[in-house]
């Protein structure tokens, strides 16, 4: 019970001694954390659109969706104690499993409709024969 | 572990004839948490369907000028205030300081109550201006997602009135303990699923 705790402390930051139950041993100073950093990662992308912090649309898109990614990440481990020990890594398990549906699905969705809108274009069908 | 030899003279030997105790509910938090990931496909499929007709206005409003981002700034603070406060409700939980725990839920369901009243007011005010679901492919995908995530917070609000009723009634009780646990998932999630529509959806909607 106490061989694991101090070995893997180092990647455990708000739960740094559980007592072998599957339950998280949540922390203020965790959940703090996880809140200012959330605060930092909202606040930024909203300067970016609302005040116009990055002009080019593309990067504004880009650095907008990296943040949007790692206050995701952030949630996960400060709020819903996510780590690979608990319930011993099937909770892990079935979020890779469902990250991996979802990139299939939202990446399939958008490139065939994508490519559906492109060959739709009104004046495109004229040699399709229809 | 030595099961498959006979026994030999008075070594006592034991064969595991029936399920070892589980503790009731011991396997709920992992059940609950697959509900969460299926209720995340849910998800990723609306933000496909949001994908791939956020733009399609139909001639009408676009979102460039339907959106209010400091409406919607504002709401992402009020569930960030909610999750951090459930979050205290769960650390009192663990110092079985009762009256705290409903404090803090109670704190956490107004935080909610305010978030779905600002959504609800957006929109009426959308639906007012003439820019109801029903008017383009991109009003339809836009009232599903973000309804959908209202929807959520609503039954959360429930549960949380719920369980506030129950923890007032038999206290932390394990049972109870468990059932914060569950929502406490919930909650959190919800704020997960809206960090991405208030990036892909609002902000990048916003600079369409």
């Amino acid at each position: 019970m106490s061989a694991d705790t101090h070995g893997h402390a180092g990647h455990t930051h708000a739960h740094g001694h559980d007592h072998g139950h599957d339950a998280p041993h949540s922390t203020r100073g965790g959940y703090i954390t996880g809140f200012l950093l959330s605060v930092v990662l909202t606040a930024i992308p909203f300067g970016i659109v609302m005040g116009g912090w990055i002009v080019d649309t593309r990067v504004a898109v880009a650095v907008c969706a990296a943040l949007a990614m790692v206050q995701i990440v952030v949630h996960m481990i400060y709020f819903l104690h996510m780590n690979s020990k608990s319930e011993q890594g099937w909770t892990l398990m079935a979020l890779v499993f469902t990250i991996i549906i979802i990139v299939i699905a939202l990446a399939g969705s958008l490139w065939v409709m994508y490519n559906m809108n492109l060959n739709m274009m009104p004046g495109m069908a004229s040699g399709a024969g229809m | 572990m030595s099961a498959t030899t006979v026994p030999t003279g008075d070594t006592p030997v034991f064969y595991q004839l029936e399920e070892e105790h589980h503790e009731p509910g011991g396997s709920t938090l992992l059940g609950f948490w697959m509900y969460l990931m299926s209720d995340c496909l849910i998800f990723a499929m609306l933000f496909a369907a949001w994908g791939v007709y956020g733009t399609s206005f139909a001639g009408g409003p676009t979102s460039h000028e339907l959106f209010k981002l400091p409406l919607v700034a504002v709401n992402t603070a009020m569930l960030l205030f909610s999750s951090i406060t459930y979050g205290f409700a769960m650390i009192a939980m663990q110092e079985q300081r009762k009256g705290a725990v409903q404090a803090w839920l109670l704190l956490t369901a107004l935080f909610g109550a305010a978030f779905l009243g600002i959504e609800l007011y957006e929109f009426s005010e959308l639906i007012h201006e003439g820019a109801g679901p029903w008017r383009s492919a991109f009003l339809s995908s836009f009232f599903t997602l973000v309804g959908t995530h209202g929807l959520h917070v609503t039954f959360g609000l429930i549960w949380l009135f719920t369980l506030m009723v129950q923890i007032g009634r038999k206290g932390l009780i394990p049972a109870n303990v468990r059932r914060l646990q569950c929502l406490s998932l919930f909650w959190h999630f919800l704020d997960v699923i809206w960090i991405g529509v208030f990036t892909f959806v609002y902000l990048f909607g916003a600079m369409r």
